[in-house]
């Protein structure tokens, strides 16, 4: 049997029962698109978390108070539950662990700011010049902390645009004007630039003041909350977090690592768990989709021996005119490929269209990877062949007689 | 064309041993209208699967062509259906939402015949039967019995069969239609000396052939020249 005579037969059988065919399409159709939706979301998630854990800076390591912790267990690290870093510890930071390329201790903590009768709540950050080069933020408009308004205690703050907009309303001119932080006025001397994300750890709802100025009018002593320190590269960040630890463990002369007052987070660990945490939630998602994917491959062989059923006739006389039993399993075994592969193409369009509205309406950033394309087509391919194979040798080893008598 | 030695046929369903053929033994010549006849249960049908290929025999010899086809395997004997059998069939057996030409070509698919070439041998065919050829692009399933009897004649022409086997190709048709196939295979054997095997079990059928093999209780009872052929004079008036 020539492969154009296959396709021919294939369309013929196919479109004999437009409506069956359809529907048992329908069941991979399903079961595909809801597998490339499902894993589109979890692989966006992915991708966004880890762009957003990314943006705050590159080779970054955070060494924050407190006992030492797993990675990507940060509550409560805030000021107050622990008071162990000082801006001495920062500062011999900077002098004695070799491959650091900028180095930004910071206070931070939560303060209600009031400006000409409006107020926001939101997250006052003291730290010197070196943060936007540490964390990745970049100025809009004016200009950051300068090393001589720190060692000077000036009054100025830089404004993330979230907290502008708040305050003097979206986009507003706000250099020049004054926000009262904790009954201390600040002059506003620039805006950063929006890098985007919302909720939880929104980076453009912060408030920007000189280190020393916070210890003496905010916190009211010198202690840091975090010290974050960025690496060359990627290849030094292991080596200047183990420096970082032992130089602070020397310094706060602890002997026990298990007992450190502080911990070293290395940005990639906080990757490593954001991923692999939003890796399980994609296995999850996919497997579930999985299942209806398994329901519609059941459909497919459902269908294919009801046909090989009500086609007996047609095949005995198939056999009749000379269809050998390999001619016979390959047409059935084709029908059924040819039925989830048309469902796969149709199902990767239906998860697209998923992953999109996912994306337009609920705001969740997906990813469709052409590797999961593949995967979606391979897979409705083998199940074409898995739930077609048992009803093609089921039609093949027909008896031709008896296949003719068939009532 | 066809020797058949001392053919039999014994089904085994379990202990119980059926012989249903115990010993058939015949010739058949190129370009012969033969009919076997026999009641239901003579055994006339395992002759017909046996002689067409369809089935293998318990012992003794069948030759075809030449050829040894008694102990073959399934794709053997695909092989020698395809080759050289053509049937036509009580209930026709056709691909019924499938045009005419389709049906025709059906076995062509299998024979692997070039795209060009089976258009051709299907109007040959087709002719030959005698459907007009107003008819070729319709369903099957809008024509009448007799039309559709006819592609399954011309079904059974189209890749030049050694031999035909019609097994009770009137049974579902009326008199007169039945008549009219009747005429078409008689056409057939005298004008395009296409060898016919009729299988009926109605003796005024099977007295539309040259030949009558009157089987009863699996063994030949008689063989002998139809005398009375009756002829059909006309053939192609199917409405």
């Amino acid at each position: 049997m020539k492969i154009s005579d296959l396709v021919e037969e294939t369309y013929f059988s196919l479109t004999v029962n437009k409506v069956r065919t359809g529907l048992t399409m329908l069941g991979i159709v399903i079961g595909i698109g809801s597998v490339i939706g499902m894993v589109s979301i979890g692989q966006g998630a992915q991708g966004s978390i880890e762009s957003r854990i990314k943006s705050i800076g590159s080779n970054l390591i955070i060494v924050s108070p407190g006992a030492q912790r797993g990675p990507g267990v940060q509550v409560s690290s805030g000021r107050g539950s622990a008071q162990t870093l000082t801006q001495e510890d920062a500062d011999a930071i900077i002098k004695e662990v070799t491959s650091v390329k900028a180095i930004a201790p910071e206070i931070s903590r939560r303060y209600q700011i009031t400006a000409k009768g409006t107020n926001t709540n939101t997250q006052v950050v003291g730290t010197v010049s070196a943060y936007p080069a540490v964390r990745n933020i970049e100025i809009d408009t004016g200009s950051f902390i300068t090393d001589q308004q720190v060692s000077s205690l000036a009054r100025v703050a830089v404004l993330g645009p979230t907290t502008r907009d708040d305050l003097f309303g979206v986009g507003a001119e706000a250099i020049g004007q004054s926000v009262r932080i904790n009954k201390v006025d600040f002059k506003i001397i620039g805006i950063t630039k929006s890098k985007g994300g919302s909720g939880f750890g929104n980076q453009d709802d912060m408030i920007f003041v000189p280190l020393s100025t916070a210890q003496r009018f905010l916190a009211g002593d010198t202690y840091v909350t975090s010290i974050s320190i960025a690496a060359q590269d990627q290849n030094s960040m292991s080596d200047v977090q183990q420096q970082v630890s032992e130089l602070l463990l020397q310094r706060h002369k602890i002997s026990d690592p298990q007992l450190a007052d502080f911990s070293v987070l290395n940005q990639a660990d906080i990757v490593a768990t954001a991923s692999s945490v939003t890796g399980i939630f994609t296995i999850l998602l996919g497997a579930i989709a999985g299942i209806s994917l398994l329901v519609g491959g059941i459909g497919i062989m459902n269908m294919m021996l009801t046909t090989v059923t009500e086609r007996t006739r047609e095949i005995g006389l198939r056999k009749a005119i000379g269809a050998k039993k390999a001619d016979i399993t390959i047409q059935f075994i084709t029908e059924s490929v040819a039925l989830t592969f048309l469902g796969g193409v149709v199902g990767v369009l239906f998860g697209w269209l998923l992953a999109f509205f996912t994306t337009q309406f609920a705001g969740i950033a997906t990813s469709i990877s052409s590797g999961s394309v593949m995967l979606a087509f391979g897979v409705s391919a083998g199940i074409g062949i898995l739930f077609g194979y048992y009803p093609a040798r089921r039609a093949a080893s027909l008896n031709p007689i008896e296949a003719l008598r068939y009532e | 064309m066809i020797t058949c030695a001392n053919i039999t046929k014994t089904y085994i369903n379990g202990d119980v041993e059926t012989p249903v053929l115990k010993g058939i033994s015949f010739k058949v010549e190129s370009g012969e209208f033969v009919a076997i006849m026999g009641p239901s249960g003579s055994g006339k049908s395992t002759l017909m699967h046996i002689l067409g290929a369809l089935d293998t025999v318990t012992s003794g010899t069948y030759i075809l062509d030449g050829r040894d086809v008694s102990k073959l395997s399934d794709d053997e004997l695909a092989d020698v259906r395809r080759e050289k059998i053509g049937f036509v069939f009580q209930s026709f057996n056709l691909l019924s939402r499938a045009t005419v030409l389709r049906n025709v070509m059906l076995p062509l698919i299998y024979a692997e015949v070039p795209k060009l070439k089976r258009v051709e041998q299907a109007h040959r065919a087709l002719n030959a039967a005698g459907l007009d050829s107003d008819r070729w692009h319709h369903l099957s399933n809008q024509l009448s019995g007799g039309q559709m009897q006819r592609v399954a004649i011309a079904r059974a022409l189209v890749n030049n069969p050694s031999i035909i086997f019609a097994d009770e190709p009137t049974g579902n048709l009326d008199s007169k239609t039945g008549e009219i196939v009747l005429g078409t295979f008689q056409e057939l054997n005298r004008k395009h000396h296409h060898t016919i095997i009729l299988i009926t079990h109605e003796p005024y059928v099977a007295e539309h052939a040259d030949r009558i093999i009157h089987i009863v209780d699996g063994l030949i009872l008689e063989d002998k020249k139809n005398i009375h052929k009756r002829i059909v004079h006309t053939h192609n008036a199917i409405s």
